[in-house]
């Protein structure tokens, strides 16, 4: 290890503040916006070396670095951002912003009113994954990022790289779409109405106006949370982790306590999800992943991408059940059929849908080539 | 899934004929690509525009690695996400014998290609038979190093076999070259002393 690779890279969320409205799919123009936002790297004179990194359900602008010397953890993709990482921030110009609707710095349904004074509640207006990428448009405008080496994003974060190519086909030049879907299934669906109905039933929701009372939905957000993070996982993964151990016992306690370990683990992931997470930007946020539909909305998967010239690198995990693998090679299969350039990896793992935040070993090496082969083709133009 | 057969001088020999049956600038797919030696050869030499789809995972990651553009799939499954005849050539190296349907596999093959190019061990080759008849063992050769029990070539034949499953499948046949360690012969038709001779054959196969 060098020096500089033991040294923390201190990064600092920025803001900037779009001070129009903007016309959403359901037809409500909405402004200001304020979007979190981070970069690494430097853009270079042509702003052609940039990256946008987008992320998942409940990540954040903090991709990779740290906020301070004291900070232990670093940011979400921090394995694969970096310098000499995958996105190589000695090359790249990398941005990751808090999506639209957020509560990690963007505007969303905890932020302020400027009209009424009081946050928002339910009368934020429901958006979509378009409108998020459109948000983020600005953003890259306002930091001179004229065309986007690739766009990359897992899960969600995968949909709206979709999204950015599918809504500015002239500015893509590659996107990597990691263990995401062109649109959930009914499945999928289902366990997101669950954690939204866990959110709505509890009576501190009180209808989304909560953030002025002294207690808060935790319990249905927690709730949430916990379905949630069943979906991330597998079966392998969780016999891996917990199998039936007991939670600090060696026997059952006959009653509703905690008895096993994967138990206590849900239920410390939905603890700590509420310290770091609004209930009301949950439900509009799964709406949105919800609503995600290019195949109905365009016709069809083929008139989605017809338009797009991108480069495509699309990962899956094999343990992924919440979006499986058939459902990557369904966005592949249409790439290949509209004669794009695509590649395709599936990678073996145990870890379930939150493979693509673990791992980083396979995944570094896949897009480090997938991105230099990139470079290679744009000397020979 | 070329990793399947040995690596020898025989393959490096297959690798240039191939590479001389193809036009510049043509439009190629690569089944059971491998590591991609094959696909990166036809990229420099001839300037093809191709992909590969290759069934194992390093082989995908080192195919990235040389700039390629590459599926993960098995190609048992067959090639439904590729349009009729919208590639000039699929390519089909020293694989056939190691699908689980060869007959979907080619069917596919002529399917999705103007041209396809097949290329497989020939199983009647006399050395085989010769160690077959004196050793009563499963035979294994050169190409064929494996024993009967991990074996991934499940589905070998001989230079016959595919004459035959050519006829009977309305498949024209339309050029053959012959390979032994030592020697290429390239003839159309088939004879009893191609088939006996022949370590490898190379087919140019379509169907319109």
């Amino acid at each position: 290890m060098t020096v500089e690779e033991i040294k923390k890279d201190i990064v600092k969320t920025e803001f900037y503040t779009i001070n129009k409205k903007i016309k959403f799919e359901s037809g409500v123009e909405f402004g200001p916006i304020t979007v979190a936002y981070e970069t690494y790297g430097k853009l270079n004179e042509k702003g052609d070396n940039a990256i946008l990194i987008v992320h998942a359900l409940t990540g954040d602008a903090h991709a990779a670095g740290y906020h301070s010397e004291d900070d232990k953890k670093p940011g979400w993709w921090d394995t694969l951002i970096g310098k000499n990482k995958a996105f190589d921030t000695n090359k790249y110009f990398v941005i990751c912003t808090n999506i639209l609707g957020g509560c990690s710095g963007t505007t969303g349904p905890s932020s302020i009113n400027p009209e009424t004074g009081k946050p928002y509640g339910i009368d934020f207006p429901v958006f979509t994954i378009e409108d998020t990428v459109k948000v983020q448009k600005e953003v890259l405008d306002f930091l001179g990022v004229k065309s986007l080496y690739t766009v990359a994003g897992g899960s969600m974060g995968g949909m709206q790289a979709m999204q950015f190519v599918i809504s500015y086909p002239e500015m893509v030049k590659s996107a990597i779409l990691i263990a995401t879907t062109s649109r959930l299934s009914p499945q999928s669906i289902a366990f997101n109405a669950v954690g939204r109905n866990a959110i709505i039933s509890d009576p501190n929701w009180n209808n989304g106006d909560y953030y002025d009372k002294e207690n808060k939905p935790d319990r249905g957000l927690s709730s949430a949370r916990m379905i949630g993070h069943i979906t991330y996982l597998c079966e392998e993964a969780m016999y891996n982790k917990f199998g039936r151990k007991l939670q600090n016992k060696d026997h059952y306690d006959f009653n509703f306590d905690i008895d096993f370990q994967v138990e206590s683990y849900l239920q410390h992931q939905g603890q700590i999800f509420v310290d770091r997470f609004d209930a009301n930007s949950y439900l509009y946020i799964t709406k949105a992943v919800d609503y995600f539909d290019p195949v109905s909305k365009y016709g069809s998967l083929k008139n989605a991408f017809q338009e797009s010239n991108a480069k495509y690198l699309v990962i899956s995990f094999d343990s992924d059940w919440l979006f499986p693998s058939s459902e990557s090679k369904e966005i592949v299969n249409t790439l290949m059929q509209l004669g794009k350039d695509v590649s395709y990896c599936e990678i073996k793992s145990p870890c379930g849908h939150d493979a693509f935040l673990l791992e980083y070993d396979v995944q570094s090496k896949i897009i480090k080539s997938f991105l230099n082969d990139h470079i290679k083709g744009d000397n020979n133009e | 899934m070329n990793s399947h057969y040995a690596t020898s001088q025989g393959l490096h020999l297959n690798y240039s004929l191939i590479l001389d049956m193809i036009e510049d600038g043509s439009r190629v797919l690569d089944l059971g690509c491998g590591n991609g030696y094959l696909l990166k050869l036809l990229k420099d030499k001839k300037k093809i525009k191709g992909n590969g789809i290759e069934i194992d995972q390093n082989g995908v990651i080192q195919c990235l690695e040389k700039g390629l553009s590459v599926i993960q799939g098995d190609i048992d499954e067959g090639l439904k996400q590729f349009t009729d005849k919208s590639y000039d050539y699929v390519i089909l190296n020293q694989t056939l014998q190691s699908t689980y349907n060869p007959d979907f596999v080619l069917e596919e093959m002529l399917r999705v290609g103007k041209k396809c190019i097949v290329s497989f061990p020939n199983f009647a080759y006399w050395k085989i038979r010769f160690n077959f008849f004196f050793t009563g063992n499963m035979p294994k050769s050169q190409v064929l190093p494996f024993e009967w029990f991990n074996t991934p070539n499940i589905h070998l034949l001989t230079i016959k076999d595919f004459f035959d499953f050519a006829k009977k499948h309305n498949i024209n046949i339309l050029d053959v070259i012959y390979t032994t360690e030592a020697n290429i012969k390239k003839g159309m038709f088939y004879n009893i002393f191609s088939n006996l001779l022949a370590e490898e054959a190379i087919f140019v196969i379509a169907k319109s």
